[in-house]
């Protein structure tokens, strides 16, 4: 077998493990965090008039069904071992399979955080080389300010205010949700989808961009004060040439372990933003869950979220082997 | 080598005492202003923004400028609290990581690496329901979030620390290991840790925000920023615009003031870490 | 010599300003009232201490001192003033840099790509060829990335740079760091091939016996001033040095006896006027603390006070 192969599946492996290993421990730490809690499932979901008036037998197989009263690590081995073959519980609030709900949310956000990505990453990639590239100079200013007043605002207000400026006062989309409400399930058409995602996407890409242009600009100012860079300046290349035979070249490595780290950010990002629009996304599932003490749910979600970050990042890794070739040469040696 | 206390940083100073001052005053008119912050009264419910209400008043008739600064006020107190807790925990995770050997190091590595594997939010979502949505969770959740950045940048300085001259001779003359963590190294870390300390402020607000939005925090009854805004949606489509627009313009305000201060002080202590 | 220098730099400073803890600013004066002339067919040697500056007068004679420095004093490239518009059109070109190490190199792009400088027809890859063999080095190096580079096939390609660029002026900093004589004499053959071909060829090192080896002028460097030029023959006799420092320098070299003269280089200006080496010149008067002029003596030049005597 080539060095080379062997090393990548040498590295594929080692981070499946790490996966593993990290799905894991986030699993037992989210467990352990709802079995501290005092919420009780009941109290939420029934409500207190509604307990009141139910007999014994009826709270005793409500509280069998939201699993109250199993000691916690025999809970946690039971969840983990049918979580293994595939079977992620049942969901307490939606009463269908936790995968099944995981799955028609996941579709939701991945239109939703997918283009806010792509959208923050292209533009904020820009920016940021535009600003680096220009230190000091007005646009360099503006571009700054601009990062820094967008990270310093929460992305719910934003929401909000799009949702006043587009939708209330301008009509221009919809109010929320993910499609037109009382249209049938047939007569949506992928417009009606994307009429419903575009206001939270653009809210999600204009939070996103923020750290990107930062970052960015951080990198690109690095390259810019590079020795190379002086070099290649001293043999007459103008700035226009430097910036993009050199610096594009040089920031584009960093900016993508960048782009995929953000992936998190806009997880946070899109629970906010669902929950301003109605989106039926996975953060606003995750909201739900929490309020309402939806365990299962909240368990799978964790899982899952924690495998798409982790993901992100491992893709990361894997591209700057590939693209660097200090180090897609040097592994072969 | 010439001395001068440069014009453009005797700006800096001067726009971050200002910060503080303005910081302040919101901490504490919005302490003062509880009471009639919560003040309903039916007959002025609704109204537009005037010179009487200058952030015109919520359904319930409660005076949306004072409701503001009350809010304000909460989030600014809990802000502080939560990050100063936050930095000590940064400090002294930081320094055991460094000074107590290999295993200790690793395993907080390892602890640093799950926390941050987790998304944040969704993490607080967890932390908040084990406490059982309430206050305790809020700022449990918080604390207990925010202190990864500064704890590795803390480690990475204390590891240096531990290789210079002054600390390894002090070592051989047998002074205690807490003894030259306080005495040698805390001194050095001090800028850095203050400016971490003040620029977890922003997120700790932010966050206290979200959280608080999302339902997870205070009861409805505490006029918390998150709170005024979540209850806001509703009346969004009616047209009273300004239950959202005044109190979130105010909350960018102050975390800008803080992000400000926090980067000045990098800018005066920490010259070298400070990208202009 | 009668003709125009090719190059002349007059009164040259470089200073910089710099952020100190809390509000202060601070002026640094790196470089103070340096001249020096360059004629075609000869290397020119400015040799000083490490980290005394000396790369700086390379910046800024391209005009790539960074943002927060500053230059006074002027530079003429055949007798016309360099203005920043016209080194621009001529780095690279006409005027050109030799770097000390490879990380003056895109770590990113392939080493042909980049001695060919974006050029990439035919001739100019033919060209590149043939200027690497001529050092001795494989076609396949155009292939490697610089971090494959051994620090000898790098100096080889750094130098070829300046061969594809054909330059009537090259100024090369550090080239031979860290190398020993024999390395460094093999390295500064080719600095002899440009000065043959008629270039002027502007050394800029640390070590002053390779220096004298190799060089047809010395101009010694020293906190931040130039207090000598010589021939490179006066180094053959001590008596024919003028400057105190020059002649600690030439009796702490291993072939003169290896002495050390007391106190450690100074941190760029350390004093604001006056003479750096007061402190341990054995004829430091009074009038050293002022300000010293650059005089003419003996068909070089000299800041110092002292009559022209046959002292030490």
């Amino acid at each position: 077998m080539k060095t080379g192969m062997k090393k990548s599946i040498t590295f594929l492996a080692k981070n499946l493990i790490r996966l593993v290993l990290l799905l894991l421990c986030a699993s037992i730490l989210a467990f352990l965090l709802v079995s501290l809690s005092p919420v009780d499932p009941l109290q939420v979901n029934v409500g207190q008039a509604a307990l009141g008036s139910l007999s014994r037998e009826q709270i005793k197989k409500l509280e069998t069904y939201w699993g109250v009263n199993d000691p916690p690590v025999k809970r946690y081995l039971a969840w983990a071992k049918d979580f293994i073959r595939g079977d992620m519980g049942v969901s307490l609030l939606y009463r269908q399979d936790v995968s099944s709900v995981i799955g028609q949310k996941l579709a939701h956000s991945l239109l939703l955080m997918g283009s806010a990505w792509l959208i923050s990453g292209i533009v904020g990639f820009s920016l940021g080389i535009i600003a680096g590239a220009n230190r000091g100079s007005f646009i360099d200013r503006i571009i700054r300010g601009y990062a820094l007043l967008t990270a310093s605002t929460p992305a719910f207000w934003i929401a909000l205010l799009f949702l006043l400026i587009f939708a209330v006062w301008f009509r221009i989309f919809p109010i929320g949700l993910s499609v037109p409400i009382g249209v049938e399930e047939g007569f949506i058409t992928l417009t009606d989808r994307l009429r419903h995602a575009i206001l939270p996407a653009a809210v999600l890409s204009i939070t996103g961009i923020s750290n990107i242009v930062l970052h960015t600009r951080e990198k690109m100012i690095d390259v810019m004060e590079s020795e190379y860079v002086l070099f290649a300046l001293a043999r007459g290349e103008n700035k226009r040439s430097v910036v993009f035979r050199h610096g594009l070249r040089n920031v584009l490595i960093p900016a993508i372990t960048l782009q995929f780290a953000s992936i998190g950010e806009i997880f946070g990002g899109s629970v906010l933003v669902e929950q301003v629009f109605s989106y039926p996304g996975l953060g606003q599932a995750a909201v739900s869950a929490g309020l309402g003490g939806d365990i299962p749910l909240l368990m799978g979600i964790t899982v899952i979220s924690t495998a798409i970050v982790f993901t992100g990042n491992f893709t990361a890794n894997l591209l700057y082997g590939i693209i660097d070739p200090r180090i897609r040469r040097g592994a072969e040696k | 080598m010439i001395s001068l206390i440069h014009g453009r940083r005797k700006l800096a100073l001067a726009l971050l005492i200002l910060s503080v001052i303005l910081i302040t005053v919101i901490l504490v008119s919005g302490y003062a202003s509880m009471n009639k912050a919560m003040e309903t009264d039916f007959s002025r419910k609704n109204q537009a923004p005037s010179l009487k209400y200058p952030f015109g008043t919520d359904w319930l008739g409660r005076d949306m400028f004072s409701r503001t600064l009350a809010g304000l006020s909460l989030s600014i107190r809990i802000g502080i609290v939560t990050a100063a807790f936050s930095s000590v925990v940064a400090l002294i995770l930081g320094a055991l990581s460094a000074i107590l050997g290999k295993a200790v190091d690793s395993f907080i590595t390892w602890l640093i690496d799950l926390i941050m594997g987790v998304p944040h939010i969704l993490l607080l979502i967890l932390i908040s329901f084990a406490c059982g949505k309430g206050f305790w969770g809020l700022v449990t959740g918080i604390i207990f979030t925010h202190w990864m950045s500064l704890a590795r940048v803390l480690r990475g300085e204390i590891m240096q620390l531990k290789q210079s001259g002054y600390v390894q001779v002090a070592q051989k003359l047998g002074v205690g290991r807490l003894q030259i963590l306080t005495r040698h190294m805390l001194p050095h870390l001090f800028p850095q840790f203050i400016v971490g300390l003040v620029l977890l402020f922003p997120h700790a607000i932010l966050h206290e925000a979200s959280i608080t939005f999302l339902g997870f925090g205070l009861p409805p009854e505490q006029p918390a920023i998150g709170i005024i805004l979540s209850e806001s949606m509703r009346y969004l489509v009616t047209g009273s615009w300004w239950l959202a627009v005044f109190p979130g313009i105010l909350l960018v305000m102050v975390v800008v003031m803080f992000d400000y201060i926090g980067n000045t002080l990098r800018m005066l202590l920490d010259p070298s870490t400070y990208h202009e | 010599m009668d003709k125009t220098p090719v190059l002349e730099v007059c009164n040259l400073s470089v200073s910089f300003t710099q952020y100190a803890r809390g509000l202060r600013k601070r002026n640094l004066q790196v470089i103070s009232d340096l001249s020096v002339k360059l004629y075609g067919n000869e290397i020119v040697a400015v040799a000083g201490a490490s980290g005394s500056g000396k790369s700086l007068l390379a910046h800024a004679i391209l005009g790539i001192l960074p943002y927060n420095a500053r230059m006074e004093g002027n530079i003429y490239y055949q007798g016309e003033p360099l203005t920043h518009e016209r080194i621009e059109q001529l780095r690279g070109k006409e005027i050109s840099l030799i770097p000390q190490n490879v990380s003056y190199l895109d770590p990113l792009m392939k080493t042909g790509k980049q001695v060919r400088n974006g050029i990439n027809d035919r001739t100019a890859r033919e060209k590149t060829r043939a200027i690497l063999s001529h050092f001795g080095l494989d076609p396949e190096i155009e292939n490697l990335y610089p971090f494959e580079l051994s620090g000898g096939m790098a100096r080889r390609v750094l130098i070829s740079t300046a061969v594809m660029a054909e330059s009537k002026v090259i100024i090369a900093d550090e080239p031979t760091p860290g190398l020993h004589m024999s390395a460094a004499k093999q390295v500064m053959k080719h600095f002899r091939e440009f000065a043959n071909k008629g270039a002027a060829v502007l050394l800029i090192t640390h070590d002053l016996e390779l220096a004298v080896e190799v060089a047809d002028r010395v101009v010694v460097f020293y906190g931040g001033l130039t207090i000598e030029e010589a021939k490179s023959s006066d180094f053959q006799d001590v008596s024919r040095l003028r400057h105190p420092y020059t002649k600690a320098l030439w009796h702490a070299m291993p072939k003169n006896g290896f002495r050390a003269a007391e106190g450690i280089n100074p941190y760029v200006n350390a004093k604001l006027t006056g003479c750096n080496f007061v402190n341990i010149c054995s004829s430091a008067r009074e009038q050293c603390s002022g300000y010293i002029p650059y005089r003419k003596m003996n068909g070089g030049f000299v800041r110092c006070i002292r009559e022209a005597r046959n002292d030490t």
